[in-house]
C-alpha cells in the first residue's frame, strides 16, 4: 500500500505528512497535528461533530480521506480565533461562553466551524436560517436554543465590527 | 469504524479516470462527494481495492447554459444548484429541491453526479432529473454514449452505468413551451433527511392556459423515483385543482410503496397522492405566471 | 451568599471553545496500543470456538483476547444495587460460551493502530450456533439464562390500600394499555477508555469517559485483584453521559485488563455503531391500567400491572422498573394504588437508567390517565389536574408505595405543585391557548394544546464526598467524586465554595470525578450532583473556612469575633494591616503542632448522606399542530415552569431543562430502536435513529419555582432530568388535543409520523 506525500495549510501553517490513502482527514488532524480540537462523533457523516472548514467550506472530515486535502486551506476550531497565542477570542466563542450555547463540549468545534463558514456567506440570517444551518449538527445537551441566540449575536457582531472571520 | 485498505489515485483528466477503471475493472470505485460512498467505507461495507478521486478532473465540474438547456458536469458540487444564478433560471426544480439534499456540509461536498450514480430511491435529485427529461453522457475507455434519465434508474441503487463508465454531464434541456411552470413537495421526518415520499412536477402551458407538457415523479415510495403515467391525462386539459387532485391519486395508485422502519406502505401512498398534487398545484401556478 | 443564584460564565467554557478540551480520545502516551472489540453478530448463540490464529499475524497485531484468556478475571460484573425479588444475571468482561445480545463483546483485538485493529479483527474466526432468541416480553420465549427459565427477573407489586375494592366502589372505571418503546442517551462522545499499567511501581492508571469512576475503580479492585491505592481512575472531560456511561460496563475492566496483561498503555474508543447495539438502553414497558374515578374527575383508584424489557443482563438490578411503579402516582393524591411489574430477560442490549430513570415511563401513563378522566368527565384538564394535585399543606406527602431503594416510602418533601401548574398556565396564556386551539380546529387545522405535571426524584445518596483544600500558595481545590458530562460542575461547585469560603469562584478549582483526589465517591445520575455533591461541598468549604478563621485568631491574638475576612484573607477589624492571607493560614497548618489545636493542613473532607431523596416538580404546556397529509407534527409553543429548589446557576439550569425537552421530543417524536424478530437491532446508526436537531426543536420559555429542599442545608434540588420527564406525556396531551374527538388515542411512544397517521380523524 502506498503513502502519499501531502502538503497542506492548517490554520495558515503550512504541513506536511506521508500518508496511506486511507487515513481519515479528522485522523490527520487529531493523531498526526495533535489538534484535537476536532471530534468523532459517528464516523458516518451524520452529526457533524468533525465539521472543519476546507477551501472556504463547511466539510465533515469523517467523510475525507487526509490525501484528498492535498493542496487544501484547512481551518480547524484551533485555529478560529486567529494566528498567535494572543489571539483572544473568535466573536462566535464569545457569544456561545455568553449564551451557555455549550455543556459537554463535544459538538461545539463542529458547531463553530459550520457557523464560521456560514456566516461569512450569510452575515445577516434570520433564526430560521440560522435553524437550517445547524441542521445538520447533532447537539444532545443544549437543545439547541441557546447556539441559536449565540449565532444570532455573533451575526451581529461581526457586522458591526465589518469583518469577514 | 476506519475502512479497509486501498490504493489511491487522483487523475487530472477524464482520459486518465477512464483509463484507470478500465485497468482495475470492478476492483474500482470512483470518488466524487463521499457523502454516500465514503460512510459505507467507514463501516466496511463497501471495500473497493482502488479508489479513483474525480474531484481534481476540473473538466468535471463545468456549469454552462446552451441555447436554453443546462449542462451540468458530474462533480458539480450541490450546493452550486442553490447558488448559481444560472441553475436558478434555466432549471429552477433543482435549485429549489437543493437546499433540502442533506445538510450545509453535505451539499459542500456532495456532488449532482455521485447523486445520481448513488440512485437512492429517496434522494431528490434522481427524481427531479427525471422530471426534467435530462440526459446523461455517459463515459468508458472505449465509447461515449448517452442515457435518458427514464432509462437510466434501474432498481434498488442500481442504474445503467457500466462498471468501467463514469456519468461525465447531465443535461437539462431547455423547456419545449414557453410557460413553464415547476413544484417540487416532499415529507421528510427531519429537515434534510432522505424523503420518506416526495413529488416533482414540471408542467408546460400553451398560451390559452391548455396543459401541452406534463410530467410527475413521485420518489421515495420505490425502488426507483417512478414517472407517473398519470400525468398525461393531464395534457389537452386545463391544470384545474380537481384534475391536479385527480392525477397525484392516480399516480399514487401506480406505486407499490415499500415499507421500511419510517413509514408503511400505506402511509407513502396516501402522502404520494397529495403531495402528488401539490408538486402539480405549484407547477400549474408558476407556469400559469409565467408569460 | 453572593455567587450562589448567579448566572456565573462557566469556567469549563475556554477551553472547549477552542479546541483544548481533554476527552479520553484526545490522550496519547507513549507506546500506547489500540484496542478494538469483536462483537456477537447475533442476538442468541453458542459460542463453540474462537480462532485468533490469523488475527494475531497480522502485521501491527499485539494480543487477541478471548474469554478463555481471562483467568481469574472470567467473572460476571458485580449487580448494583440488590433486591429480595431479582433474579439478577450480569455480563462479564467478554462472552463465554454463550452470546446473548446483538453486540456483546466476544473478543479483544490490540495492535498498535486502530486501523490495524479493524483489519484484524475482521480475521478472528468465531464458530457461533445461532440458537432461537427471545424477543417478546410474553411468556414462553426462549431463556436467556438457562437457570431462569420464565424469564423473569423480577416481579413486584407496591400498593397503597386496597384497590380492588377502591375500584369496585369507584363510580366510574375506565382502562387503557399504553406502550413505550426503546431509546437511548446517545451523547455525542461515545464510551471509551485509558488504561496505562506501570509495572515498575504496580500502579494503574485509568481514564474513562464515565459517570461513575469511583465504581470503576471498586470493580477493577474485585475482578483485577488491585487494592484501591494501585488503582487511580480519572473521568476527564466527558461528552455527554445521559445514562449512557452510567453502569460499569465489561469494558470498563477489560482495558485495564489488557493494559496489565500486555505492560503497555491501551486505549478503546466505541464507535457510534458499537455505541447503538451495545450502551444500554431504556423505557421498553407495556402498561395495562385501570383507574377509578368520580364524576367530577377525582383519582379514586389506580391499578397499573406492566412488563418491563430488562434486556439480557440486570447490571442494575430492577432500578429502572421500581423507579416506573414507585413514582407512578406522580404529583397527585391517589388514596388506593397497586403497581405491580414483571421485569423480563430479552435477547437484546440490556437495559439501564438513561436520563429520567423509569419516569417518564410513569409521567406518559399518569397524564394519559389524566387526560382519559378529563375527557371521561368533561372536564378541563388543567381543572382536573389541579384537583387531584398534592398541595402545599399535605406536605410532606407519603405517597405510600415504597421507593426504589426500599429505605422507606416515597415521600414529596416540599413543593408547590398547584403554583408550578398554575405558573406554566400562567405563562403559556392557557385560555387563550385552547381558544386558539379551537378556532384553528373549526378553519379544519388540526392544532391542540396538551398539558403534564411531573415530579422528579432527586439527590439519592448513599452520599458523596468533598475535599476543600487550601494549599501552601493560597491555591483552593475542591475534590469530589460526582462527574461533570457538561452539567457545568466546574463552575457551580466552585460557586457554593465560593460563597462558603468568602472568596470568589474564579479562586476554586473543581476537581470531580478523580479518585485520586478524594478515596470515597459514588458518581453522577439520578439528578445528584448539585445536591449531594453540592452538599459536600459546602459542608468541607464550611469547615475550611471555620478553621482558617480560628488559625486566624490565634496567629493574630485576636478573638476571632474581632476578626473580618476581605476575600482570602482575614484582617483585625479596625487594623487592616494586621492581617493573614488563607496561604499563610496553610503554611501555618502545615506545621501544625500540637500547641496549635488543630488538625495538619487548612482542608476538609465531609460527607453528605441525605436521609432521603428530594423532589423537584414541574408542568409542561406545548402548543403543536399536526399536518393533515404527512403526520408530522409541529411544535409551535412551549411553556415549563419548574421548581427545582435553591437554584445555584439559573443559565445553567435553564441549559439542563432545555437540553431535557429536546431529549424528551426525541424519545416522543423521532427515536426508537427496534428489533426484528432474529435479535437485530434495525435503527443501527444515525441514518436511521433520528436524534432531534435544530429543526425540530422550539424555542422555550422557562419559568422558575424556588420552594427549598429541607433535606440538605443548600436547599436544592435536581433538575438534571426534569426537562425530559414530562415531554413524552405533554406532546401526547396536545397532539390528541389536535386530532380531536374523532381522532384516535395516543397510547404508544414514540409517534412518528406513520403511526400517528393512523390516529388522524377521517377527512370531512
Amino acid at each position: 500500500m502506498t503513502a502519499h506525500a501531502i502538503r497542506l495549510t492548517v490554520n495558515g501553517t503550512e504541513r506536511g505528512a506521508r500518508v496511506m490513502p486511507r487515513l481519515l482527514l479528522a485522523d490527520l488532524l487529531r493523531e498526526e497535528f495533535g489538534l484535537t480540537g476536532t471530534h468523532l462523533g459517528c464516523e458516518h457523516g451524520a452529526c457533524g461533530a468533525c465539521t472543519v472548514i476546507v477551501d472556504g467550506e463547511p466539510v465533515r472530515s469523517c467523510l475525507l480521506f487526509a490525501v484528498q486535502a492535498d493542496g487544501c486551506r484547512v481551518e480547524t476550531v484551533e485555529g478560529l480565533a486567529g494566528p498567535g497565542p494572543d489571539a483572544g477570542l473568535h466573536p462566535l466563542q464569545e457569544c456561545f461562553r455568553a449564551r451557555h450555547a455549550l455543556q459537554c463540549g463535544f459538538c461545539t468545534p463542529g458547531m463553530l466551524m459550520t457557523l464560521a463558514a456560514y456566516l461569512r456567506e450569510h452575515p445577516s440570517p434570520t433564526e430560521a436560517d440560522v435553524r437550517e444551518a445547524l441542521s445538520g449538527n447533532l447537539c444532545r445537551c443544549t437543545g439547541y436554543q441557546n447556539i441559536v441566540v449565540a449565532a444570532l449575536d455573533a451575526a451581529a457582531a461581526l457586522r458591526a465590527a465589518g469583518v469577514a472571520r | 469504524m476506519r475502512p479497509a485498505p486501498f490504493e489511491y489515485f487522483a487523475p487530472r483528466a477524464v482520459e486518465e479516470a477512464l483509463d484507470l477503471l478500465a485497468r482495475h475493472g470492478t476492483e474500482a470505485k470512483p470518488l466524487a462527494g463521499g457523502q454516500s460512498l465514503v460512510p459505507m467505507m467507514n463501516m466496511r461495507l463497501a471495500r473497493p481495492g482502488v479508489v479513483v478521486d474525480l474531484n481534481r478532473v476540473a473538466a468535471l465540474a463545468a456549469v454552462r447554459v446552451e441555447a436554453g438547456s443546462l449542462r451540468l458536469g458530474a462533480l458539480v458540487r450541490q450546493r452550486a444548484l442553490e447558488r448559481d444564478g444560472r441553475v436558478g433560471a434555466a432549471a429552477p426544480l433543482l435549485a429549489e429541491a437543493a437546499p433540502l439534499i442533506g445538510h450545509l456540509q453535505t451539499r459542500a461536498r456532495g456532488t449532482v453526479g455521485g447523486s445520481l450514480v448513488h440512485a437512492d430511491p429517496a434522494a431528490e435529485l434522481p427524481a427531479c432529473m427525471l422530471a426534467l427529461d435530462a440526459v446523461f453522457r455517459l463515459r468508458s475507455a472505449r465509447e461515449a454514449r448517452t442515457c435518458r434519465a427514464a432509462d437510466f434508474f434501474r432498481g434498488l441503487l442500481a442504474t445503467a452505468l457500466r462498471p468501467d463508465e463514469l456519468l461525465v454531464e447531465i443535461e437539462v434541456p431547455a423547456p419545449t413551451t414557453a410557460r413553464v411552470g415547476h413544484g417540487f413537495a416532499e415529507v421528510a421526518r427531519r429537515h434534510g433527511d432522505f424523503a420518506l415520499v416526495g413529488a416533482c412536477a414540471v408542467l408546460g402551458l400553451d398560451a390559452a392556459g391548455i396543459c401541452r407538457h406534463a410530467r410527475l415523479v413521485l420518489f421515495g415510495a420505490g425502488d426507483v423515483p417512478h414517472l407517473a403515467r398519470a400525468a398525461a391525462a393531464l395534457v389537452g386539459e386545463r391544470p384545474v385543482p380537481a384534475r391536479l387532485t385527480e392525477a397525484g391519486r392516480a399516480a399514487a395508485a401506480e406505486i407499490d410503496p415499500r415499507a421500511d422502519l419510517h413509514a408503511t406502505a400505506d402511509y407513502r401512498r396516501h402522502v404520494a397522492a397529495g403531495l402528488g398534487a401539490q408538486a402539480l398545484s405549484r407547477a400549474a401556478v408558476r407556469a400559469e405566471a409565467a408569460r | 451568599m453572593k455567587f450562589v443564584g448567579d448566572r456565573h460564565l462557566r469556567k469549563e467554557d475556554p477551553r472547549l471553545l477552542t479546541g483544548r478540551g481533554r476527552y479520553v480520545a484526545d490522550l496519547a502516551l507513549p507506546g500506547m496500543l489500540h484496542a478494538v472489540l469483536l462483537r456477537s453478530p447475533h442476538a442468541h448463540a453458542r459460542i463453540l470456538r474462537v480462532d485468533a490464529a490469523r488475527a494475531r499475524a497480522h502485521p501491527g497485531v499485539v494480543d487477541v483476547v478471548s474469554f478463555a484468556d481471562l483467568g481469574a478475571a472470567a467473572r460476571p460484573l458485580a449487580i448494583v444495587p440488590p433486591h429480595p425479588e431479582l433474579r439478577g444475571r450480569n455480563f462479564s468482561l467478554l462472552a463465554g460460551g454463550r452470546a446473548r445480545f446483538v453486540g456483546e463483546a466476544v473478543a479483544a483485538v490490540v495492535a498498535d493502530s486502530r486501523y490495524a485493529a479493524e483489519d484484524a479483527r475482521e480475521l478472528i474466526d468465531v464458530e457461533y450456533e445461532p440458537l432461537a432468541s427471545a424477543q417478546t416480553l410474553a411468556p414462553g420465549a426462549p431463556p436467556v439464562h438457562d437457570d431462569v427459565p420464565d424469564n423473569l427477573a423480577g416481579r413486584v407489586s407496591l400498593t397503597r390500600a386496597d384497590v380492588d375494592a377502591a375500584l369496585r366502589a369507584s363510580p366510574r372505571v375506565a382502562e387503557v394499555r399504553l406502550r413505550i418503546g426503546r431509546g437511548g442517551g446517545q451523547p455525542m462522545e461515545t464510551r471509551g477508555l485509558v488504561a496505562d499499567w506501570n509495572a515498575a511501581w504496580g500502579q494503574l492508571t485509568v481514564w474513562a469517559s464515565s459517570q461513575v469512576p469511583h465504581q470503576i475503580r471498586q470493580f477493577i479492585g474485585d475482578l483485577l485483584d488491585l487494592p484501591p491505592h494501585q488503582v487511580r481512575v480519572i473521568a476527564p472531560d466527558v461528552g455527554g453521559g445521559f445514562g449512557a456511561k452510567l453502569i460499569v460496563y465489561p469494558e470498563d475492566v477489560l482495558i485495564p485488563f489488557l493494559a496489565r496483561r500486555l505492560a503497555r498503555p491501551v486505549r478503546w474508543l466505541e464507535d457510534r455503531l458499537e455505541h447503538m447495539q451495545a450502551a444500554t438502553q431504556e423505557r421498553e414497558q407495556e402498561h395495562e391500567v385501570t383507574v377509578g374515578f368520580d364524576d367530577t374527575g377525582r383519582l379514586l383508584a389506580l391499578r397499573d400491572r406492566f412488563v418491563h424489557d430488562t434486556g439480557a443482563y440486570t447490571p442494575r438490578g430492577l432500578v429502572v422498573p421500581l423507579l416506573t411503579a414507585s413514582m407512578l402516582t406522580g404529583p397527585y393524591r391517589i388514596p388506593a394504588v397497586e403497581s405491580s411489574f414483571e421485569s423480563r430477560y430479552t435477547h437484546r442490549v440490556p437495559v439501564t437508567p438513561y436520563r429520567g430513570a423509569g419516569q417518564p415511563q410513569a409521567v406518559f401513563v399518569i397524564e394519559r390517565v389524566l387526560d382519559l378522566v378529563a375527557r371521561e368527565t368533561g372536564r378541563d384538564p388543567a381543572a382536573v389536574r389541579l384537583a387531584n394535585l398534592v398541595r402545599p399543606e399535605d406536605m410532606p406527602w407519603d405517597v405510600g408505595l415504597t421507593n426504589y431503594r426500599a429505605s422507606g416510602n416515597v415521600v414529596l418533601d416540599s413543593g408547590d405543585l398547584p403554583s408550578v401548574l398554575r405558573r406554566a398556565l400562567e405563562s403559556a396564556g392557557y385560555a387563550a391557548l385552547r381558544a386558539r386551539a379551537a378556532a384553528s380546529r373549526a378553519e379544519g387545522r388540526l392544532v391542540g394544546v396538551g398539558l403534564a405535571c411531573y415530579v422528579e426524584l432527586t439527590g439519592v445518596g448513599p452520599f458523596e464526598g468533598a475535599r476543600v483544600r487550601v494549599d501552601a500558595a493560597g491555591r483552593i481545590a475542591a475534590f469530589t467524586g460526582v462527574t461533570s458530562q457538561g452539567q457545568g460542575l466546574e463552575t457551580t461547585l466552585a460557586q457554593v465554595a465560593a460563597d462558603e469560603l468568602g472568596v470568589t469562584p474564579e479562586d476554586v478549582s473543581v476537581i470531580a470525578g478523580d479518585t485520586g483526589g478524594i478515596e470515597q465517591g459514588i458518581g453522577s445520575f439520578a439528578s445528584r450532583a448539585a445536591v449531594v455533591g453540592g452538599t459536600a461541598v459546602a459542608l468541607a468549604a464550611r469547615d475550611v473556612r471555620a478553621k482558617a478563621l480560628a488559625l486566624a485568631a490565634r496567629a493574630l491574638g485576636v478573638a476571632p469575633a474581632d476578626l473580618q475576612q476581605a476575600g482570602p484573607a482575614f484582617a483585625e477589624r479596625g487594623r487592616p494591616e494586621r492581617r493573614v492571607t488563607f496561604a499563610e493560614l496553610a503554611r501555618l497548618a502545615a506545621g501544625a503542632t500540637a500547641a496549635l489545636g488543630v488538625e495538619p493542613g487548612l482542608e476538609s473532607t465531609r460527607f453528605f448522606q441525605p436521609a432521603d431523596m428530594t423532589y423537584s416538580s414541574g408542568a409542561h404546556v406545548a402548543l403543536v399542530e399536526v399536518d393533515p397529509l404527512s403526520a408530522l407534527v409541529r411544535i409551535l409553543g412551549y411553556w415549563v415552569s419548574h421548581d427545582c429548589g435553591r437554584v445555584i446557576n439559573p443559565m445553567i439550569v435553564d441549559g439542563q431543562i432545555q437540553g431535557g425537552v429536546a431529549l424528551g421530543i426525541g424519545s416522543a417524536l423521532l427515536e426508537e430502536i427496534v428489533y426484528d424478530d432474529a435479535g437485530q437491532p434495525l435503527a443501527g446508526s444515525y441514518m436511521d435513529y433520528l436524534l432531534p436537531t435544530a429543526t425540530d426543536v422550539p424555542a422555550m420559555a422557562i419559568d422558575h419555582l424556588e420552594t427549598l429542599s429541607p433535606l440538605n442545608p443548600l436547599g436544592v434540588k435536581g433538575v438534571g432530568e426534569s426537562g425530559a420527564l414530562p415531554v413524552p406525556a405533554v406532546l401526547a396531551s396536545a397532539i390528541e388535543d389536535a386530532l380531536g374527538p374523532r381522532g384516535g388515542r395516543v397510547t404508544r411512544m414514540p409517534l412518528g409520523p406513520a403511526r400517528l397517521h393512523a390516529l388522524l380523524p377521517p377527512p370531512g
